[in-house]
């Protein structure tokens, strides 16, 4: 196994104010990989990767990204890092004031020296990487929801960041824009070799594309699976894991 | 008819007839307790559901083992298994009910958090000036331009109107006064003076507080809720510079003007009245007015717009950045804008008022 992890949780300790979430959670996550974060609704999924994200501080941990601790990273690292970062936001988080074009050119204007003309070409591109070639001129509220998530998704990839995280890409998709998201997914990660990291409750999609994950357990308020999610299928170490991936199949029938 | 018999341990529930909202099961919850019931009914002509609502409300801390059904019909004993599927042990609320200090020192520390964090915010507004300065903000003209369109030219109409409305009813109201001691000429410089030293900036900076503030917040706030502005802070993008100066700026600058503007309209609208109801002429009303037009006044007049401006942008941001993430936060820091504008404003005026009499302007 690789060494050196892109991401590396060490102890986090995640909520907000006084009220903590998760605890004791510790991970890797190897460069290349990509790595589902799992659990039932209200787990704190979404709340793991704002703070992986550095939205909210942790209560308690380190989290090291490309090596670097992220409580005591300079502000320089900080942006550099950033840069080196795309999300994929739930609801696409796509500007509703600026045009697609607009949307995905706003990171190259605040991260590169690009002249407009490169700008123009390298959004035009990024924007044909996610099927919406010449979709540049057209404003958010003008596109369906999974148009504006390839959208949210261009302007993630702009920067060609090492890590892109995804959060509930699924959510309020139909079936099949969902599985052609996943399909874009799995070609980011094969043709970039981007590291991906998707927050999912979504179990097609999870067996899909995930190559490793971590389950958060509620009621232990910790991990409590790690691996690979059809291996986990196949032995899932708790009663929690197999009902949560067999949609609520009975344990005890099983282990009959 | 409902008829309740009690047999030691046992209770039984007899129904018949018909069931609605009106019958009544006279049974205490509290008698209940480690009793069986069986539910037993006979020719039943009608039922609904408040009726087994209630048998709910009176059975639900019974556990289900206890309960026997007997010739119910068949809709109602379904519906009340249903009911109990999950286990009769209704959730109960664990929130624990504070006690009058508790509560005191609750409000007390979220008024220091919203301190805090209103200084915080100044602070970040203020590093973002100094950016601004040095050329260093990341913001789009195209969104100033944006803005300073819909605080410039698209609020003359309704600055000029309200204007226009205050100056007639301050010389309406001035020129009844006036009129007891056969001055009512002294409305023009009531009107003139009045405007153009607060009033104008008072009526200006209300409106604005209503119209502009109030869209800050809502247009911010609603990015909150679809996290635009997270996807800002993680692209590294500071949110005052690139929502706030371009706000900041478009209403210092359209202030003054605007202030200008309800000044004259102010003005206008005392001529109005004075020529049409006062029967003064329109050039004494003009010389009255020329004559006791200073321009300290005016500049005076136009530091508070500016200085609301500042706060009715500030209370616009500040709210829509520090927004919830429901359709419902988005209402109240909408509401909170406008009510701190305004409250703010006041504060403020005062503020230079004095500041004015100290230095002797």
């Amino acid at each position: 196994m690789n060494q050196n992890p892109i991401i590396h949780v060490e102890d986090l300790a995640i909520g907000y104010d006084d009220n903590t979430i998760m605890k004791n959670l510790t991970f890797d996550v190897q460069k290349g990989d990509i790595f589902i974060i799992m659990g039932g609704s209200g787990c704190g999924k979404s709340t793991l990767l704002r703070t992986l994200t550095g939205l909210i501080p942790p209560q308690n941990g380190q989290i090291y990204i490309q090596g670097v601790e992220m409580g005591e990273a300079t502000n320089s690292q900080r942006l550099e890092i950033m840069k080196h970062m795309g999300i994929l936001y739930q609801s696409g988080a796509l500007f509703s004031s600026m045009t697609l074009g607009e949307n995905v050119a706003l990171p190259l204007q605040q991260y590169t020296k690009y002249t407009q003309n490169k700008i123009r070409d390298i959004v035009a591109f990024k924007l044909a990487l996610v099927g919406l070639a010449g979709f540049e001129n057209y404003y958010p509220s003008e596109i369906s929801g999974g148009m504006r998530k390839r959208a949210g998704l261009a302007r993630a990839l702009a920067l060609d960041p090492e890590i892109v995280y995804f959060d509930e890409p699924s959510a309020g998709l139909d079936p099949i824009s969902s599985k052609n998201l996943d399909d874009l997914i799995l070609q980011i990660n094969k043709s970039l070799g981007t590291t991906i990291i998707v927050v999912t409750h979504e179990l097609p999609s999870l067996f899909a594309i995930g190559k490793n994950s971590i389950f958060l357990d509620k009621t232990i308020q910790t991990i409590s699976a790690k691996g690979n999610p059809k291996e986990l299928l196949k032995n899932p170490p708790n009663k929690q894991v197999y009902e949560f991936l067999t949609r609520g199949a009975s344990h005890e029938k099983r282990t009959k | 008819m409902i008829d309740i018999t009690i047999k030691g341990d046992k209770i039984t529930i007899f129904m018949e007839g018909v069931l609605d909202d009106i019958k009544r099961i006279n049974l205490p919850a509290q008698d209940l307790k480690g009793k069986k019931i069986h539910l037993l009914a006979d020719q039943i002509d009608s039922w609904n559901t408040p009726f087994v609502a209630e048998l709910y409300g009176i059975l639900k801390n019974t556990p289900k083992e206890n309960i026997t059904f007997e010739s119910l019909p068949n809709g109602m004993e379904r519906l009340l298994k249903l009911a109990f599927q999950t286990g009769n042990t209704p959730h109960t609320n664990t929130n624990k009910r504070l006690g009058f200090l508790e509560r005191v020192g609750e409000k007390g520390i979220i008024f220091c958090r919203s301190v805090k964090k209103g200084c915080i915010f100044i602070h970040q507004c203020l590093i973002s000036w100094k950016r601004q300065l040095m050329g260093k903000a990341v913001y789009r003209s195209k969104d100033f331009w944006l803005v300073l369109a819909d605080c410039g030219p698209k609020a003359i109409l309704i600055v000029a109107l309200i204007s226009f409305m205050v100056g007639l009813i301050l010389a309406f109201v001035g020129a009844l006064q006036l009129k007891t001691f056969g001055a009512q000429i002294y409305v023009a410089s009531l009107v003139t003076i009045g405007m153009t030293r607060i009033m104008g900036a008072i009526m200006t900076g209300i409106i604005m507080a209503g119209r502009t503030g109030a869209s800050y917040a809502a247009s911010i706030g609603t990015m909150q809720v679809n996290e635009e502005l997270d996807a800002l802070q993680t692209m590294g993008i500071s949110k005052t510079d690139f929502l706030v100066l371009p706000r900041m700026n478009a209403l210092l600058l359209s202030m003054p003007i605007l202030i200008l503007l309800s000044d004259i309209m102010g003005i206008l609208g005392g001529c109005f009245v004075c020529v049409l109801f006062w029967d003064i002429p329109l050039a004494e009303y003009v010389k009255y007015a020329i004559n006791s037009f200073d321009m300290t006044n005016f500049l005076v007049g136009v530091f508070h717009g500016m200085v609301f401006g500042l706060v009715i942008a500030f209370c616009g941001c500040y709210f829509g950045v520090n927004c919830g993430r429901n359709a419902d936060s988005v209402g109240t820091a909408t509401t909170k804008a406008v009510v701190y504008g305004i409250v703010w404003m006041i504060v403020m005026t005062g503020l230079i008022t004095l500041a004015c009499e100290m230095v002797g302007i």
